[in-house]
């Protein structure tokens, strides 16, 4: 029961992107098309799980063992890269159709804030180690879902007749505001 | 005169948020006031500078192979001093901003800075395109949060000057985006006049 409030809230109540204002740029950057939406949101997916692991393993056994906690971020960010490096080199070795599918998107992940965010907030919320991870997954389910809704429709807006000065970036941006509306419509699924 | 333009170019021309749309889920996520939207303005201010000075300084050191994750450091650092001096002067501000004060690292506009301006030009500069680029950002912010907050709870700074409840949307998630959205749409046509 535990597991699926977890979920719920983190899928839909709190979804990553348009509540919690995270990894908003890819967001904003990779919704043009549906098929990349899908790619993104898989390797999103994907390090996110790894990253968690990891950096709450590391957060457990070393950096609290040693007292030294402020470390935090940049401890984080350096195994965060450096992962998604090693990951890329490693589906690159493995499974060849795995890395055609995601591999464009692996570099661009190291700076998507909700990567470091989620890994800090399963830090905070004083979670275990696989609540930790369902946290993760589900987060970052959330965000591949808002990012193929958003793609659905920017894909639809290419026929659309829009003002000038609202083309591009601005238009996006208030198709993301009625969307995150649409999604407070799950506030009070979960507490 | 082209220190001056190094110093400017970061409030109207190339404004990290509103014509470069860099940055932007520290952006959303803390202008829910003017003055949270100033203070995370502020906050990334300090790393801009002081990141772009120590980049330029060992741009010559620095392998061009490993410069991203050397930048990385560099601006965690920063972050870290940051993250700890809010902690101890500003409490509350600091527990507002939250989890966006350590997430200054992956903000794009400081990395971007120090790949495309620090890594390549003098410390002098560099000091003067972090300064105005974090005052671009803060303004930005700034502009955001006034609005937000006027328009969201009827008051400026915390000061109330509408009676009442505002549009209670506007402090919540879909007015971000939304005011967010309109704003650049209104630089985007006066750039174009």
């Amino acid at each position: 029961m535990e597991y699926i409030i977890i979920i719920i809230s983190a899928l839909l109540v709190n979804n990553v992107v348009l509540a919690q204002f995270l990894g908003v740029c890819p967001f904003l950057g990779v919704s043009n098309k549906v098929d990349t939406a899908i790619g993104m949101g898989g390797a999103v997916t994907f390090v996110i799980v790894i990253a968690t692991t990891v950096t709450y393993l590391i957060q457990i056994y070393v950096l609290n063992k040693l007292g030294i906690a402020f470390m935090q971020t940049i401890t984080f960010i350096l195994v965060i890269a450096a992962l998604v490096q090693m990951v890329e080199i490693i589906l690159k070795k493995v499974s060849q159709p795995l890395y055609q599918a995601l591999g464009i998107f692996l570099p661009l992940i190291t700076t998507n804030c909700a990567v470091l965010g989620v890994a800090i907030l399963v830090i905070q919320k004083n979670y275990n180690l696989l609540q930790g991870v369902v946290f993760g997954g589900s987060t970052a389910l959330g965000f591949g879902f808002a990012l193929v809704i958003m793609a659905g429709i920017r894909e639809q807006l290419e026929l659309a007749d829009i003002p000038d000065g609202m083309k591009g970036v601005p238009i996006s941006l208030v198709i993301a505001g009625i969307l995150a509306l649409a999604f407070m419509g799950f506030s009070g699924i979960v507490r | 005169m082209n220190q001056l333009q190094n110093f400017t170019k970061g409030f109207i021309k190339e404004n990290p948020i509103l014509v470069l749309v860099l940055g932007t889920c520290p952006t959303l996520a803390t202008s829910t006031s003017a003055l949270n939207g100033m203070g995370m303005g502020l906050a990334t201010t300090f790393v801009l500078i002081g990141s772009n000075v120590v980049i330029s300084l060992l741009a010559n050191v620095i392998p061009d192979k490993v410069r991203i994750p050397a930048f990385i450091v560099v601006i965690a650092s920063f972050v870290t001093v940051v993250d700890l001096v809010m902690q101890a002067y500003v409490p509350s501000l600091y527990e507002t901003l939250g989890i966006f004060i350590p997430l200054i690292v992956v903000n794009c506009i400081v990395l971007g800075r120090a790949e495309a301006f620090a890594n390549k030009n003098t410390v002098f500069s560099s000091l003067l395109d972090g300064f105005g680029m974090g005052l671009g950002f803060t303004m930005a912010l700034g502009i955001l949060g006034t609005f937000r907050e006027l328009v969201g709870s009827g008051s400026i700074f915390g000061y109330k000057f509408i009676k009442g409840d505002g549009i209670l949307v506007f402090i919540l998630a879909p007015g971000a985006f939304i005011a967010l959205g309109y704003l650049i749409a209104i630089i985007n046509r006066v750039r174009k006049t």
